[in-house]
């Protein structure tokens, strides 16, 4: 494993702050599941490997690409990153969840399993977003 | 706007949510703390040793849940592959998932390559999954196998240690085993020998530590195959139940018995709408 310019890669990460909004239903603070409001709960992750699991995807396909352009120069990912947008972009409606078979195949994790695909598998969620709301949001609406 | 926290998809994998909600309950006030319950854990002896012809892979049967033991007769040494097996330690449950996990990859790798798994791709894959998770994974195992190149002996650690040792012992028992392994191993063993061995180093951790018990489990790989000896030696205090518990039909004396007849007061008949009629 590769870990040079992993400190180069942090900065550019899911931003801390991002990390726990305070609001549950109705914009109100949901105090049952996120306990008591303070400053501190929102700058910090709660659990220590939040924000490292948050952010292990981009951090691994960066050291990855960055890797590969030292190697074989800057053409490499360029192609690469070109295939996965193309990719990420085939996506059911907002409110449904997709497959992603395109993007698996290109990561590789189309013939592993982890724990993502055992725990929280999205097919199986009970909760499914108002189809009219998500769709307005995504499209810019709302 | 209600449920505005539906705009995104939930993610896979982990959820973290209710951790803040946990440090809350267990850092409440004095009267208000709550204790989390811990998890079962495997307070094991486990070993193996690499012998002429392969591997033998030993284990005690006890999981505990602190002070009580929870499964007299658990199986600790895991299938992995063919001819792969693991022995687990520490938390119960993450060791089952976490070889179950290694096994199904393995299984799909060889599908797709058409090979037989090697030993220290197991130990990568595996030391990967647990430095991902920075030891939250409490399992420490011991993998054995024989492939192409030979037969290999690997421990690895929760937090993604590794070592490869020709003789092994791990759990809260091992300081006794290890000492009997240190004393008496020697390279190229026979079968017999070896088994002895693995026998007797278990039976030190069972006689010298509170949480390994009850009966041993030996495993035994060679490039022909793998016998997987449950139990090998039982415990001289399996104590049989001394009278059956079940009651017979009719234990219980009927003392009296009332009937009270329903009777048909009114019944009405209601024709509803469908869509499907016209």
């Amino acid at each position: 494993m590769n870990t040079r310019g992993l400190r180069s890669q942090l900065k550019d990460s899911v931003p801390v702050t991002g990390l726990c909004p305070q609001a549950g239903s109705y914009g109100v603070q949901d105090s049952l599941r996120r306990g008591f409001s303070s400053v501190k709960n929102e700058l910090l992750p709660s659990h220590p490997l939040e924000l490292s699991e948050k952010n292990f995807q981009l951090n691994q396909d960066k050291m990855n690409f960055n890797t590969l352009r030292n190697i074989q120069g800057l053409h490499a990912p360029l192609k690469l990153q070109m295939e996965y947008r193309a990719a990420r972009q085939i996506q059911r409606l907002p409110f449904l969840p997709s497959s992603n078979l395109a993007l698996d195949t290109l990561r590789g994790t189309d013939d592993s399993i982890g724990f993502e695909d055992i725990l929280n598998d999205p097919v199986l969620s009970e909760i499914m977003g108002d189809p009219h709301i998500m769709t307005e949001y995504k499209l810019g609406v709302l | 706007m209600a449920l505005s926290n539906v705009l995104e998809p939930a993610g896979s994998g982990f959820n973290f949510e209710n951790s803040t909600r946990n440090i809350v309950l267990e850092n409440g006030s004095e009267e208000g703390k709550i204790k989390a319950p811990k998890p079962m854990k495997t307070g094991t002896t486990i070993a193996g040793v690499v012998y002429k012809d392969g591997v033998v892979l030993g284990a005690d049967t006890r999981a505990t849940s602190e002070e009580v033991v929870a499964d007299k007769m658990c199986a600790k040494i895991h299938y992995i592959a063919p001819n792969i097996y693991c022995c687990g330690a520490g938390t119960a449950a993450d060791t089952e998932k976490t070889t179950d996990m290694l096994s199904s990859n393995l299984t799909i790798f060889s599908m797709n390559s058409g090979r037989n798994p090697r030993v220290v791709m197991a130990v990568n894959i595996l030391q990967d999954m647990l430095f991902r998770y920075r030891g939250m994974i409490g399992a420490h195992l011991i993998l054995g196998g024989v492939d192409c190149t030979g037969s290999h002996l690997y421990t690895v650690g929760p937090y993604g240690s590794m070592d490869k040792v020709p003789y092994l012992a791990m759990g809260s028992g091992k300081l006794p085993a290890m000492g009997i392994l240190e004393d008496r191993f020697k390279g190229n063993m026979d079968l017999e020998e070896a088994k002895a061995l693995v026998s007797d180093a278990i039976h030190a951790g069972i006689m010298s530590d509170l949480g390994s018990g009850n009966n041993i489990d030996l495993c035994v790989i060679t490039k022909e195959g793998v016998d997987y000896i449950r139990p090998h030696r039982e415990s001289i205090y399996n104590y049989k139940r001394q009278a059956k518990y079940k009651y017979k039909p009719g234990t219980t004396p009927v003392l009296n018995k009332t009937v009270n007849q329903l009777e048909l007061v009114h019944e009405t008949v209601q024709m509803m709408e469908t869509a499907g009629s016209s």
